[in-house]
């Protein structure tokens, strides 16, 4: 048992709420300060999602992580800034301003789990959660500089995660280095009865770096196509040399489910975020609604004032997309393309160990440089989504500097072997460090 | 030509578990304070999941077996959304494309004899929350809500339009609510436990649904209501209206509600916090305890009730078992002072059998079996106890009570004295009787047990009055 002292600067405003003095219990990560996404439920310190709609709620109970991370003795910090509810790629659109990158802070950390990102790579801890809808793990992990997991679909529990997109998102480690994901996710993954999606595969696994000699590394071409940058093929091609030189097979293959991935996203989580998100009335937590009015007026008025303008898009897409008479056309396509990614990715892992390419395709943008065109933001998560929408576990790990800016290279393997993507990011990693 | 009307319903019935469908918040909640069986899951906060009951799976399973449906091989939760305050998540968890079973029958007594109503579909749901509107529903000031009803199972059963008539919709609910009462997965005593949306057309004309009637009478009444309403609205020349209406208990009209939160579009889909449910192998392992019908026949066979006595008592599993509690030596006297003599005394005092002790009512047997009292006194003794168990009193046992109120049959000579002194103070209808008017022998039989308050077997009393008469002529 013991305490702490936690009152750090935050230049780059990567959290929305730090408790001053955390306490801890004995255990593997006794006193070890980690800091939480805001969308992740933490009993008695106030979760927000980034959102004006659940200003003041504190949650009454814990996460099923946050229960584990406490029982290992870790030191509960604070809760890191975010895309409101998770929707964006920058961080931009938190109702409490944005986070800005500690590499630049002209320019953004990524999103969604933004502050989470900046907080490992500004320092001021050595580990957060951060959870991944669509990329939202790793986006920030790439343009910060740091390294992000996201884990199989049911590897770690989702409960207390506030939903933003339940058939898609998990929450994932991230640290300043590959050992360091791999301790967190030891500690977080595992069956919990309180997730019906959650499998009985806990992780208790040491990174090998010994794994790159004769790996077989799938590289598909959409992932080196139009929409990313030069500059990024160009590093993560030099990631993939590095690869080959410690004896990794590189085979070229074909992702043709890429085209449809990214609509099939952005149908599938806006409807379920227009479902999720829908509880938020003002009648049981978060800002009181006006119970002077007629109810449907009240209701309308307090979701209008209260949530923020992408977040009311994304409601509206997903409202739109189930309704009679268009849920065959939008929703039922989307899960049919799912099944193509799905497909996809099983016959590619059953020729390779893992798959590999870029994690974004640029580097962070400036701030204010995406918030204008919604559509431009949504391609920057082209080569992320598959995995979600495949259900499969990918790993972001630095590659190499473009502009100063940090590009990620991110690993992609089949489902619930994450060892083997941990060990192939970790062999990379001490090759970067240590090998040349 | 009669016109042909067409009923069918959506039977909706709390499952009676301990713990509510997804969370494990205890259902026994109608005498605690609103709120206070609520947690993270029941009551929608942010980042609760819902965790299925086994136990409301199994019990669905079993009303599936008892009402012949096939159960699906792989069925799936779906969410409905729409906003309602007491409505926690803003969506309900129900199923929707691929229920739990489809196909089934039960058997009913029909206006024309046994009949067989097909069953359309069986799910499970959870019960929304409760609204309680201070003053009426549109100038009210405000409205609480009370979620302790939220996350209560519910199966929603829903029948084909088979129902020819109102009666026999009610003679469905009462046989629906037996069966699942014999399968011990209800409470149909419990407030609110059932819910019904019955649907109903003239043949030949449009089909109205009236919405949330919540009790058995109530089925029957907004039914009849409702046919009248349309052969009036047919009669006139004009065109019933497909619609939604509301029926309003208290007064017994049902009335059109056309408000906005009902032109809802649900946009149901499958809810991806639960996996699809695989349980058809499942159903194959469950044995049904024994229900109405079998019930029914072995009363018959095994003591010999009258068809008519053996449908009362199985009519619900606790008179059922009441009657087998205290049948022992006596079945035939047993099923004859329940059906006939009990249920009427009980409903006359919306009293439920099982505050009656078998005790008591096996004590009661024996009296009326050895003839010890007539059966004017068994009823003045049942009556005398149910007003005592009503009242909240000691209960007497009727020994005690035959012992008070001096209700022992009377013995030869007490009513040989009678006798004699009715003959003295009636001679007119002593005389008349000897003229042979036959009503007089009646009268005279009535003032002796006017004298006896009851207690002479009347039967007795008949032969002993026209031995003595035909002595003294
Ligand atoms: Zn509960």
């Amino acid at each position: 048992m013991g305490s702490m002292t936690f009152h750090p600067e935050d230049p780059y405003h990567a959290f929305i709420t730090t408790v001053r003095d955390p306490e801890y219990t004995e255990g593997p990560l006794s006193g070890v300060p980690v800091a939480i996404k805001d969308n992740i439920s933490t009993s008695g310190i106030e979760t927000t999602c980034g959102s004006a709609i659940l200003r003041g709620y504190i949650p009454p109970y814990d996460a099923h992580v946050i229960t584990l991370l406490r029982r290992a003795g870790a030191a509960i910090v604070g809760k890191t800034n975010m895309d409101e509810f998770g929707m964006g790629t920058t961080t931009e659109s938190s109702a409490f301003g944005p986070t800005t990158n500690p590499n630049d802070s002209s320019r953004v950390p990524g999103g969604s789990s933004g502050g989470s990102a900046a907080a490992v790579a500004a320092g001021m801890v050595p580990y957060a959660l951060g959870s991944d809808t669509g990329g939202s793990i790793r986006c920030p992990a790439s343009f910060c500089g740091i390294v992000g997991l996201k884990p199989s679909y049911g590897r770690v529990s989702r409960f207390g995660l506030i939903a933003y997109a339940n058939s898609l998102e998990q929450i994932g480690p991230m640290a300043r280095d590959v050992s360091g994901v791999s301790r967190i996710f030891s500690v977080i993954a595992g069956h919990d009865p309180r997730d019906a999606t959650s499998a009985d595969r806990p992780y208790n696994h040491e990174p090998d770096s010994d794994v790159m000699d004769g790996l077989k590394i799938g590289i598909p071409d959409e992932y080196f196509g139009e929409g990313v940058d030069p500059a990024v093929r160009e590093t993560v091609t030099g990631a993939l040399d590095i690869c080959s030189s410690m004896g990794a097979e590189l085979i070229p293959c074909r992702m043709p489910s890429m085209q449809y991935s990214l609509a099939a996203y952005y149908v599938i989580c806006t409807s379920e975020a227009s479902s999720n998100l829908a509880r938020f009335d003002g009648i049981r937590y978060g800002p009181a609604v006006n119970t002077k009015k007629r109810w449907h007026d009240a209701f309308s008025d307090y979701r209008h004032d209260h949530f923020g303008k992408e977040v009311r898009r994304r409601i509206m897409l997903g409202t739109f997309a189930l309704s009679e008479g268009y849920y065959g056309r939008y929703y039922q396509k989307a899960q049919a393309a799912r099944r193509m990614v799905r497909e996809d990715f099983r016959r590619i892992l059953t020729q390779v160990d893992i798959i590999a390419g870029p994690t974004m395709p640029t580097i962070a943008y400036r701030l204010g440089e995406k918030t204008k065109d919604p559509l431009q933001m949504y391609l920057a998560d082209i080569l992320t989504v598959p995995a979600n929408l495949a259900g499969v576990p990918a790993i972001s790990v630095p590659c190499g500097m473009i502009e100063k800016m940090p590009v990620g290279f991110q690993i992609m393997g089949s489902n619930f072997h994450e060892e083997a993507i941990i060990d192939a990011a970790y062999a990379f990693e001490q090759e970067m460090k240590h090998g040349r | 030509m009669a016109d042909e009307i067409i009923i069918g319903l959506e039977i909706h019935c709390q499952l009676h578990t301990a713990s509510k469908l997804f969370c494990g918040c205890d259902t026994d909640f109608r005498s605690d304070a609103p709120n206070t069986h609520t947690c993270p899951v029941c009551l929608g906060l942010p980042g609760s999941m819902p965790m299925l009951n086994k136990k409301a799976v199994e019990y669905a399973l079993m009303v599936a077996k008892a009402l012949h449906c096939e159960v699906l091989s792989e069925c799936e939760f779906s969410r409905k959304n729409y906003f309602y305050p007491d409505l926690n998540k803003a969506y309900q968890i129900t199923q929707y494309d691929k229920p739990l079973a489809e196909n089934g029958h039960i058997l009913i007594e029909g206006d024309n004899g046994e009949k067989k109503i097909r069953i359309t579909r069986i799910h499970l749901e959870e019960d929304p929350g409760r609204s309680v509107h201070m003053g009426s529903q549109e100038r009210g000031r405000y409205t609480l809500v009370d979620y302790n009803r939220a996350g209560i199972p519910l199966i929603e059963i829903v029948t084909e339009p088979d129902l020819r008539s109102p009666k026999e919709a009610r003679r469905l609910l009462n046989k629906m609510r037996a069966t699942l009462e014999y399968l011990n997965v209800f409470d149909s005593e419990a407030e609110g436990s059932l819910r019904v949306d019955a649907n109903i057309s003239i043949k030949g004309s449009n089909r109205v649904e009236i919405k949330n009637i919540s009790s058995y009478k109530g089925v029957e009444k907004a039914l009849l209501f409702e046919v009248t309403r349309q052969k009036n609205v047919i009669r006139r020349g004009l065109t019933v209206e497909r619609e939604t209406r509301h029926f309003l208990e208290s007064r017994g009209v049902t009335t059109s509600s056309r408000s906005k939160e009902e032109e809802n579009d649900y946009r149901y889909f499958p809810e991806p916090d639960l996996l699809p449910l695989q349980v058809k192998s499942w159903v194959d392992t469950i044995i049904l305890p024994e229900l109405p019908d079998a019930r029914r026949e072995r009363f018959k066979t095994r003591y010999g009730c009258f068809t008519e006595h053996a449908k009362t008592l199985t009519g619900s599993k606790k008179t059922a078992d009441f009657f087998e509690s205290v049948a022992g030596n006596n079945p035939a006297l047993a099923s004859t002072w329940i059906a006939d003599y009990l249920l009427g005394e009980l409903n006359y005092r919306d009293m439920s059998i099982d505050s009656v002790p078998p005790s008591h009512f096996t004590d009661l047997l024996n009296h009326l079996a050895t003839e010890a009292i007539t059966d004017k006194s068994g009823v003045e003794i049942l009556r005398a106890m149910l007003d005592q168990i009503a009242e909240g009193k000691p209960i007497e046992t009727p020994t005690a009570i035959i012992a008070r109120l001096g209700l022992a049959k009377t013995g030869g000579d007490e009513i040989a004295g009678m006798i004699g002194d009715v003959i003295k103070e009636n001679p007119q209808a002593v005389k008349d009787y000897y003229d042979g008017k036959k009503e007089a022998l009646n009268y005279l039989v009535g003032q002796v047990m006017k004298k006896s308050r009851g207690r002479a077997d009347p039967a007795q009393l008949n032969t002993l009055l026209v031995s003595r008469l035909t002595k003294e002529e």
